[in-house]
């Protein structure tokens, strides 16, 4: 597939590329991310963080065979499916004349297009499906061509082009005349009634690799004569490296090398295992120049900050001092979570082959051409030197945001002159994370005469606070006296994005003291959050991006949904909302009690995410962003003793399994607004809803997670609880 | 290095390993059958899972050295178009999200369906709750072992 030079063209947009192929065929490059900010990649904005990342590549054979390239990396989130079907929509083929491949990122035929980027399908929604269009039009132009027509008398439906006659052409016999002509400007979307693969229940385009265990992701790469690497790193959060004695791990047969780089040291060796075993058998010394941080610390460091005066103001409306003041009642609750390392089933891995002519990079990352910048930077080679795959997945969560791993292997490589894959064992995966940061959260609420006049909400932060329109979500806007202060530590221990980043807690939070505050005000709980969304309708701040008829629709929706208050004996419920990644989303669940302790049943979650792409990959996001929240708010626990983690595997840290998962029952607000997030939003809602239903369940309320070992002392007799 | 001849999916290999390498690595790095995952190497997470002798076993702990008489079954071994009746029950559901613990759960899936046909849903909580998914994909995995059994039976 190698494209002939001359047939190259450039629209004025600069972001699109059309190329005749040698062996017949069309190519069209689109660099999505660049059409949405030409010129450059940014670095990770975490106010824009989601799981969609892409670009895409289409290909159309003179079969008439639609190839769609994405070189943007699956994690799990189904964008290897969902984006190339919105092109496919647009481009008006059939689903099953469409092949999506993992583009390989052929610096020759495509121009370096290493670059992903974090934009959500929000951001991608308008782009693929221009797109799509765009190469369609150019068909229909290149059809027009060849009749001697105007276009504008030609229609498209499913890979045919029709002239006004009856005459009819497929995109297949006139790819190569459509590769010489124009790119056209102004193309023509479809309506929404239209679509007939947006909308559609498509599967898993990798499916039948992945039920037949085919090589997909960054462990299965094999390359002739790599070496496997294994890292010991510092085993505390500010050790340093003293002494390395390496004499007993060289002596292992299957051992190549041993090397040093900073802090940390690589055994290098034939296979996974004895690399394994030689780093086992390094003797190391580590010194420390001041105190290592515990647990213990943190809580009373991050308490002292909420006790503090030391805080940035994040958003500030009215007063709510002097609303706290005048109250008939101010309610003040404090919520704390740990530390969470991201636990990927793939631990984090990298292949890397540094020469002197080359570098070549291999394996799971999301922030492809970032990290190459760095890795260029750190071994002082060009960039244009890099070569950079990306494979499938093993889940990312936000750990792969993070190329920490790659620069390894390829200092590793570039030290030992090797190729070699560097490879974490679990133990290292958990022990050198970039983990979600224990957070402290303290809200205050005021009510006067059954209203609720002030809302304050304090955040308590390891290394860094929340960003972007957090503050402004949900109940800003509806209260005149409002204000959101954050403090934060800096800690040796590295955080960063952890799925949902904040609000996978700070909705915990916020909805458990809703539930709390609806109960000290005597009020109904799903009245009160309605009655304050009635108040940001006609908002004309633009701050607030929550949509408070969106929000009150899921609300409603659930409540009928769930049978709420309708429940039967022995069945407690729990309610939280919750608005973000620009999606709304409302959950019920439902709590019995089983051997004196509380069980979820059932989870029942309304999502509002705009037109829903492909609802068969959407449910299993919300299938699994309901269970992921409900596990780590129930079992996640994370903590530090001197710098180092307390638990290293699946034996100290508790995942949830297919016996503690309740039946999540997903509905879709049917409308047409452009799709919104949708692999992250379902998680933070879901902690509150199962707090809430637990003390419906108890009497308990819970304010810590992991909720575990709050509820470890509690057994309820069954007699005092059914009937 | 001592010399291991061990059977996989019918086939003989020899490799020449240390004796305590587990058959996990045996598999991945020496036999490039890379279906058989690597998640946690203490038997607790299920990523592993390959039959010895039609029993579900975790790979990660278990040696070269205790399996050399044994028929070892992988991923790879259950069919060669992805046609046995589990498999076709995973992608008729539409199991996986990031797709890598699911080898595992389907090996595991297996073993359950050939000792018991019809299992009942407490069964195969039981049966399946030493195969971790990150992604928790855990309903459609339920839903998915409930078809395969119903297929298998009629």
């Amino acid at each position: 597939m190698s494209p002939k030079k001359n047939d190259q063209h450039f629209s004025r947009r600069d972001f699109m590329k059309a190329t005749s192929l040698a062996g017949g065929g069309l190519l069209i490059g689109f660099t999505l991310f660049e059409s949405c900010k030409p010129g450059a990649e940014p670095a990770i904005d975490l106010a824009s963080l989601n799981y969609n990342d892409f670009n895409a590549f289409i290909k159309i054979a003179d079969n008439g065979a639609v190839t769609i390239f994405s070189p943007n990396p699956e994690i799990g989130q189904g964008v290897k499916t969902s984006m190339p079907m919105i092109i496919a929509e647009e481009l008006d083929v059939n689903w099953e004349d469409v092949f999506v491949v993992q583009a390989p990122l052929d610096a020759k035929n495509y121009d370096r297009q290493v670059a992903g980027g974090s934009q959500s399908i929000r951001h991608g929604w308008e782009p693929l499906r221009k797109t799509g269009a765009t190469a369609r039009q150019m068909l229909v132009n290149a059809a027009a061509a060849q009749w001697g027509v105007d276009p504008s008398e030609c229609t498209s439906s499913r890979g045919v082009i029709t002239n006004s006659k009856g005459e009819t052409l497929t995109y297949g016999d006139v790819v190569n005349q459509a590769a010489g002509m124009e790119i056209p400007e102004d193309v023509k979307l479809k309506s929404v009634r239209d679509f007939h693969i947006i909308g559609q229940e498509i599967p898993n385009v990798d499916i039948d690799e992945i039920i037949t265990g085919k090589p997909l992701f960054g462990l299965d790469y094999k390359k002739e004569g790599m070496f496997y690497a294994c890292v010991a790193r510092p085993p505390a959060f500010g050790q340093t490296l003293d002494a390395v004695d390496d004499s007993e791990a060289r002596a292992i047969s299957g051992v190549q090398d041993v090397v040093r780089f900073g802090d940390k040291v690589a055994v290098i060796a034939t296979d996974t295992w004895t690399a394994m075993k030689g780093k086992k058998a390094l003797k190391l010394s580590w010194k420390s120049d001041a105190a290592l941080e515990s647990t213990e610390d943190h809580h009373k460091i991050l308490t002292g900050l909420l006790d503090g005066k030391s805080f940035e103001t994040l958003r500030k409306d009215g007063n709510v001092k002097k609303a706290f003041s005048s109250a008939d009642f101010v309610l003040e609750r404090t919520y704390e979570s740990p530390f969470l390392p991201h636990n990927c089933m793939e631990p984090m891995n990298f292949y890397a082959d540094v020469t002197s002519e080359k570098i070549h990079l291999v394996g799971p990352i999301q922030t492809p051409k970032g990290t190459a910048e760095r890795v260029a930077q750190v071994l002082e080679r060009e960039v244009g030197d890099i070569h950079l795959e990306m494979t499938r997945q093993g889940g990312g969560f936000g750990r792969r945001l993070y190329g920490d791993f790659v620069l390894e292997a390829a200092e590793i490589s570039n030290l030992s002159g090797k190729p070699v894959q560097v490879v974490f064992s679990r133990e290292d995966d958990m022990a050198d994370g970039i983990y979600r940061p224990a957070i402290k959260y303290r809200i205050a609420a005021s009510v006067k005469d059954g209203e609720v006049t002030g809302y304050h909400l304090k955040e308590a932060a390891i290394n860094s606070n929340m960003y972007g329109l957090i503050p402004n979500f949900f109940p800003a806007g509806a209260l005149e006296n409002y204000q959101v202060d954050v403090a934060k530590f800096d800690s040796k221990i590295t955080t960063g994005a952890w799925r949902a980043p904040y609000t996978n807690f700070l909705a915990f939070a916020e909805q458990s003291f809703f539930d709390e505050l609806a109960e000290m005000m005597e009020t109904d709980r799903i009245q009160l959050r309605l009655d304050l969304l009635d108040k940001v309708k006609g908002t004309t701040d633009d701050r607030i991006q929550y949509s408070p008829e969106r929000m009150q629709k899921v609300i409603r929706t659930a409540v009928d949904k769930s049978g709420w208050g309708k429940a039967p004996d022995g069945v407690y419920q729990g309610f939280s909302a919750y608005y973000c990644h620009n999606s709304h989303v409302a959950e019920v669940a439902d709590v019995v009690i089983e051997d004196g302790a509380p069980v979820v049943k059932r989870v029942v979650c309304v999502v509002d995410c705009g037109i829903v792409v492909n609802p068969l990959g959407a449910r299993n996001q919300v299938e699994g962003g309901v269970i992921d929240g409900i596990g780590h708010a129930m079992y996640g626990d994370f903590a530090f003793s001197n710098g180092a983690p307390q638990s290293l595997n699946f034996d100290g840290y508790r995942m949830i399994r297919i016996k503690d998962v309740p039946k999540v029952e997903t509905h879709f607000i049917k409308n047409t607004e452009s799709p919104t997030g949708l692999g992250e939003p379902t998680l933070p809602p879901a902690g509150a809803a199962l707090a809430n239903a637990i003390k419906a369940a108890t009497g308990k309320r819970l304010y810590n997670q992991p909720f575990i070992t709050e509820l470890k002392d509690l057994r309820i007799p069954e007699k005092e609880i059914i009937g | 290095m001592p010399n291991y001849t061990i059977k996989v999916n019918g086939n003989s290999h020899s490799v020449d390993v240390s004796a305590d390498t587990p058959l996990l690595w045996v598999l991945r790095d020496h036999l490039d059958l890379v279906g058989t995952k690597y998640g946690c190497g203490i038997a607790l997470c299920g990523t592993c899972t390959v039959h010895v002798n039609g029993n579900p076993v975790r790979s990660c702990v278990m040696s070269v050295g205790q399996v050399k008489d044994s028929e070892i079954t992988t991923i790879e071994g259950l069919s060669e178009d992805g046609s046995h009746p589990v498999q076709k029950a995973w992608k008729t559901v539409d199991v996986p999200q990031c797709g890598y613990c699911q080898s595992g759960q389907i090996m595991s899936a297996v073993a359950l369906l050939e000792k018991n046909p019809n299992p009942s849903e407490a069964e195969i909580r039981e049966a399946m709750n030493g195969n971790i998914c990150r992604c928790a994909s855990y309903q459609r995995i339920h839903e998915a072992v409930t078809l395969a059994a119903r297929e298998t039976q009629s």
